[in-house]
């Protein structure tokens, strides 16, 4: 509501001076003294009262715009030659060193320098003074408290902040990661929002170092393992993309829609074969498709998530894969109903691929993935609780973690120790599991941000932790000796401990087998007697 | 056989010697026993490499002067003996002793 007061005046009376006159007393308002309001009356004794001696100051925070620095290259290949002397012709630089080996200082000074340098070349030769007398030392002791330091924040530069849905690490070193970007809240999608992807390095927080376009948002990217200038991508509307860095930030090459995942491509893996051409993706869908890079029109082969040892006449959906390049027909996938089905690529029927399925969580896998050391035993993410596996034991998990207060997004095993996995979490917590300290809790609980973490990966060298949050914050994270170096004993300590859970484990089904059967055979002599 | 050859074959005789450079102040090498491209990477890098230590020990204390340069790296080691004129740059493998 607007409030307005009009003001009239006639035109002739502007400007006019005001005339003031005087005017006898008038009384507004009196008040009387209240007598009964005098009992209420209390006088304060003590009174305290501050008194400020300085002066008051104010602080105030101001944020100056970043400063974009960027790093460029030159290569010098000839250079510093006289202006006169073209280093390409060959003649012309033969004659000026010829030139310059005749002048008499250079001479004089070679041969300085040559008997300085000649000390150096003996002294090499006859000591190493770099040698290690002590190589078999333990690690210095500081180190072996577990912790981590965070060591970079990379945020998604677009202005409507997306979850990070996957993290790949370069695999020539440890400088550079390819981040995929989409938004994962149903229905959240927009026409304003980014599709783009980014590749850092993990130096430069300000800028990415090549920016990814796909068709639609990509919720997995990886790196190929054989080629490190190739990504392939999984994209929300089912495609897959493959990218060469050395090219575009286009794709070079998709899959066409038609025959494509029809629901968003949750996981992508490359089986390590010889040539890094194959990749296989799965989806919500409830398909497994195998693909050849080289020629994305058709899947090399289709199959479809049928388990009918589980539930007849479901599609299950496939949140995550997971592939050992020791068993090479084998691979697993974790469904979004919480189910593991573990299949062998050779099998000549559907029920052949699908051998059998491990029925272990409440809600989706999260994460799947078989220890590196002993690839028997395999770690599952979800729910709450992170599980862990053994191909031997079928009906159920061999270790399992408590419940966790809050949901968990992802995990994965350290690829140093076998006995350190990781977990991310809903509260935005990293937890550390280091198997041979303790199995009930974590040993290491980080609180990485406020929000939720939704991705993780570790570097190969096990040293380097990038986890990504719901909206879009990398964070770079390295691990201390303790959490990141193989343990004296450590892989004989884990395989006993995996060994003795399987065993303990495959005992109680036998029990479990032979009560069913006893309460079985009761049942029907019970009724035969009572017959 | 000149005084200069013969002190460059002495040192490149030398047990692990993989190269000797000889570089002038513009950074052109002017002998060399390593192939031209190697030559000239090590050359330029080691040149203005040398150049920074220079300055960085006379910036320490303006009475003092580089004398030489030793790079231990992981598969060698790289020497370099300055002057006012002239770098000789040497390569050694010093494992290759043990």
């Amino acid at each position: 509501m607007e409030i307005v007061y009009v003001y009239t005046k006639k035109r002739n009376e502007f400007g006019r001076q005001a005339i003031f006159s005087d005017r006898p007393p008038e009384l507004s308002i009196d008040i009387r003294p209240d007598s009964s309001m005098r009992n209420d009356y209390i006088r304060k004794d003590p009174v305290d009262i501050a008194v400020q001696y300085t002066s008051d100051m104010s602080e105030h925070e101001v944020n100056t715009e970043r400063f974009e620095t960027e790093i460029r290259g030159v290569n010098h290949t000839e250079g510093g030659w006289p202006k006169d002397i073209n280093p390409a012709e060959v003649e012309q630089t033969i004659r000026f060193r010829k030139k310059v080996e005749k002048d008499e200082i250079y001479m004089q000074v070679i041969q300085d320098l040559g008997t300085k340098m000649e000390h150096y070349l003996k002294q090499n030769n006859s000591v190493d003074i770099y040698e290690e007398y002590f190589d078999k030392t333990e690690p210095l002791l500081n180190d072996k408290a577990p912790n981590a330091r965070t060591i970079n924040i990379l945020r998604d530069p677009s202005d409507i902040k997306r979850t990070v849905s996957n993290i790949s690490w370069y695999p020539d070193g440890a400088n550079k990661i390819a981040v995929a970007y989409s938004a994962l809240e149903f229905q959240k999608t927009s026409d304003v929002l980014s599709f783009d992807s980014y590749i850092w390095d993990i130096e430069n927080p300000n800028k990415p170092e090549m920016t990814l376009k796909p068709a639609s948002p990509m919720l997995c990217l990886e790196y190929n393992p054989k080629d490190s200038h190739t990504l392939a991508a999984g994209c929300y509307n089912g495609q897959i993309a493959i990218f060469d860095t050395r090219k575009s930030s286009q794709p070079t090459d998709t899959t066409p829609v038609e025959i494509s995942h029809r629901d968003p491509v949750h996981k992508l893996i490359y089986p390590s074969s010889k040539t890094g051409n194959d990749i296989f993706s799965t989806s919500t869908d409830g398909q497994v498709m195998w693909w050849d890079i080289r020629k994305l029109v058709e899947p090399v082969e289709t199959l479809v998530l049928e388990y009918p040892g589980y539930k007849p006449d479901v599609t299950l959906g496939g949140i995550t894969l997971e592939y050992e390049s020791t068993m090479p027909t084998k691979f697993m996938v974790g469904t979004e109903q919480g189910v593991i089905l573990s299949g062998n690529r050779k099998g000549k029927t559907p029920q052949d691929k699908l051998a059998h399925a491990f029925v272990g969580h409440l809600g989706p896998i999260y994460s799947l993935q078989r220890n590196p050391f002993y690839p028997k035993q395999f770690l599952t993410v979800g729910d709450w609780t992170t599980k862990i596996w053994s191909e031997d034991a079928k009906e159920s998990p061999i270790m399992w973690t408590q419940y966790n207060t809050t949901p968990l997004t992802d995990g994965c095993w350290s690829p140093t120790r076998p006995g350190v996995f990781f977990t991310t979490s809903m509260s935005g917590s990293l937890n550390v599991w280091d198997l041979c300290l303790r199995q009930t809790a974590p040993s290491l609980a980080i609180q990485v941000c406020d929000e939720s973490l939704h991705s993780i990966r570790v570097h190969e060298q096990g040293r380097l932790v990038a986890c990504g949050s719901h909206s879009g914050v990398v964070t770079l994270l390295e691990l201390s000796g303790a959490l990141s170096v193989l343990q004296p004993n450590e892989k004989h300590n884990i395989n006993a401990i995996f060994e003795r859970e399987t065993k303990r484990e495959k005992i109680l089904e036998g029990r479990r087998r032979e009560m069913k059967l006893k309460a079985k055979q009761a049942a029907a002599s019970g009724g035969g007697g009572g017959g | 056989m000149s005084e200069v050859e013969e002190t460059l074959k002495r040192i490149q005789s030398h047990k692990g010697v993989l190269g000797v450079i000889v570089v002038n102040q513009e950074g052109i090498p002017i002998r060399t026993t390593m192939d031209n491209a190697t030559t000239v990477q090590y050359a330029g890098l080691l040149h203005s490499l040398t150049a920074k230590t220079r300055v960085t020990v006379r910036d320490l204390d303006p009475m003092n002067e580089l004398y030489f340069l030793r790079i231990r790296t992981k598969k060698h080691e790289i020497m370099v003996a300055p002057d006012k004129d002239y770098l000789l740059i040497v390569v050694q493998n010093p494992s290759s002793n043990s």
